[in-house]
């Protein structure tokens, strides 16, 4: 078995809103698989279809071979969640929240305690394992939450942001666990983020997702590799004239963005005297020029035309609006 | 059983640690307890039903803690949605019927406790509790009411989507069933009018059941109080399983 998830032609709807629209693909055996995309994208969704808490709307697929509409229990049972919001039960003890799941998954006693004894060990709680969860902090909470993801040795372990709200040091300190968990368990991993550099730093391959569709698919070097050379990032007062007067062979598109001009070309050390000339020339105020690497960020705007800040702008409306609809 | 007795498990821990709750709904009935029983005790007479007014308002009281307590707990599952625990219950490989069985049960248990707490306390201002039939007959009543109202509880919990209309449903719905229950006053002694609404009060029969076991005397045969409030309990239970089915988070 080296697939894992397959999904063919996923689709949800929410009263007329397309939450999902027409995915397919395939998540192999082993692998951390990010889903980025902006919020209210649709990530959420898929992650709720294909752990059961959802009926797909048209579509099908299979996680660990095992169909999502026709076995909700097998699938239930032969996978883990961490929930984007905190599921955790406050007035329990971290060892009681622990126990609990065991419990509700039915492992025996003695297995029970081994495991979560390791578990706890695992992300650094097994001294905290007799406070009260209320006490914990955010960061704690989230390793709590694996670790419950993990209790019934799960083949497939879904975290849907796993980082949100958590402090910069607390998230690079989450990546490390993560990315250990699936070298030493070997269990397949599929995170919804909509930090590029977590899918980035975390994912073997990434699926940027975008409307409810799918828009590309592929490891984050090959997507950052498919954007052509480095990014120049322009700022300027008078940012219509910059965009209108870089052109050249050289250059591969020019697009404006957050008050700034973002160009993408070959070999940006050689050619951005030539740049700053040009602006020069036609005495156009430049207030800073720099050179990246192409991130993730960039390949979402060469698909979409937009930075995904931009999108969640949009977004927040669609999002409410769908939110409502959930409930009802 | 196992995952009902599980979904017990952990509303038993919560009870047990909720110290404030414990307290906080005992003090209510205590309070009616002591300054209605007590202090209307040589005014009021009651006619055919013993002369003391406090050992008729007991049964009324360990009736309203345990309708309280369950009420309450039901509704708990609220709670469990908006802070996200639901979730993880709910995607587990384990059925709905047993979340809301073992859900039930823990409340009703919760609510026996808190009942038998006032019973207790009772006997200090004077209540004779000697008849330990009585007592189980009593107590099989306080069980039913316990499980119907949780179950109730869960029903309307299965529609709300937060807590905002708790204080709507405890000041319309679970207070006028306790008002109009028998708990405070004999049912004869009602205006004709006001008789065919007590009766059809679900808690009247648990009342005056509870009162036929730790007193001897019922206004209501203890077999129709029985008949009633364990059809109640059935109607509740089915109700509040097929709406927590279709609960949605």
């Amino acid at each position: 078995m080296t697939v894992a998830i397959h999904i063919e032609h996923l689709t949800r709807r929410f009263n007329g809103l397309v939450a999902v629209d027409n995915i397919s693909f395939d998540i192999e055996h082993g692998e951390i698989f990010g889903l980025l995309g902006p919020n209210g994208a649709g990530k959420t969704t898929t992650l709720s279809m294909l752990s059961t808490m959802l009926k797909p709307t048209s579509g099908s697929a299979t996680v660990n071979g095992i169909d999502i509409e026709r076995d909700e229990d097998g699938v239930r049972k032969s996978i883990g969640i961490v929930f984007q919001d905190q599921s955790l039960d406050e007035e329990l003890t971290a060892w009681e929240n622990m126990d609990f799941h065991g419990r509700l998954y039915r492992i025996p006693a003695e297995i029970r305690k081994q495991r979560i004894t390791e578990l706890l060990r695992l992300v650094e709680l097994e001294e905290r394992q007799q406070d009260i969860v209320k006490t914990f902090s955010g960061g704690m909470r989230r390793r709590l939450e694996i670790a419950r993801g993990l209790l019934h040795h799960p083949l497939v372990l879904f975290l849907d942001e796993p980082t949100l709200g958590l402090d910069p040091q607390t998230r690079n300190h989450l990546w490390q666990y993560i990315a250990t968990l699936a070298r030493e368990k070997g269990i397949t991993i599929i995170l919804t983020t909509h930090y590029m550099e977590e899918a980035d730093r975390l994912c073997n391959r990434v699926a940027i997702i975008d409307h409810g569709k799918i828009i590309a698919l592929d490891t984050p070097k090959n997507l950052k590799d498919g954007i052509g050379g480095d990014v120049v990032t322009i700022r300027s007062p008078d940012l219509a004239a910059v965009a209108a007067t870089l052109a050249g062979p050289w250059i591969n598109r020019v697009e404006q963005h957050n008050g700034e001009v973002i160009v993408s070309l070959q070999n940006a050390e050689q050619h951005i005297s030539t740049i700053v000339t040009m602006l020069n020339t036609h005495q156009i105020p430049i207030e800073s020029v720099a050179i990246h690497k192409p991130t993730l960020e960039d390949v979402f705007l060469s698909f979409t035309g937009k930075t995904i800040r931009e999108e969640e702008a949009d977004g927040k409306t669609n999002m409410r609006m769908y939110q409502r609809m959930v409930r009802h | 059983m196992d995952i009902v007795y599980t979904i017990w498990l952990r509303n038993m821990k919560r009870y047990i640690r909720s110290k404030s709750r414990i307290i906080g709904s005992i003090a209510m009935p205590l309070f009616f307890l002591l300054f209605l029983g007590v202090g209307l005790n040589s005014v009021v007479q009651l006619p055919g039903l013993g002369e003391n007014y406090v050992v008729f308002l007991i049964p009324g009281m360990v009736a309203m803690s345990v309708l309280f307590t369950s009420v309450f707990s039901g509704i708990q599952i609220i709670w469990d949605k908006q802070f996200g625990f639901l979730k993880e219950t709910l995607v587990a490989p384990v059925s709905r019927l047993e979340i809301m069985s073992g859900q039930t049960l823990g409340g009703a248990t919760t609510a026996v406790l808190q009942g038998s707490l006032i019973l207790v306390l009772s006997m200090f201002v004077g209540f004779p509790l000697s008849n330990p039939a009585g007592f189980l007959i009593a107590l099989a009543f306080m069980v039913l009411i316990g499980i119907s109202f949780t179950a109730f509880g869960i029903a309307i919990a299965s529609r709300m989507e937060d807590m905002t209309g708790f204080q709507l449903i405890m000041n319309f719905v679970v207070f006028p069933i306790f008002g109009l229950s028998g708990a405070l006053f004999p049912i004869s002694s009602l205006p004709a009018w006001l008789i065919p609404l007590t009766l059809l009060d679900p808690l009247t029969y648990g009342v005056e059941g509870i009162r036929y076991g730790l007193t001897g005397v019922s206004q209501i045969n203890p077999l129709v109080c029985g008949a009633v409030i364990g059809g109640f309990t059935l109607v509740m239970t089915v109700l509040g399983a097929f709406l927590f089915r279709k609960i949605r988070i």
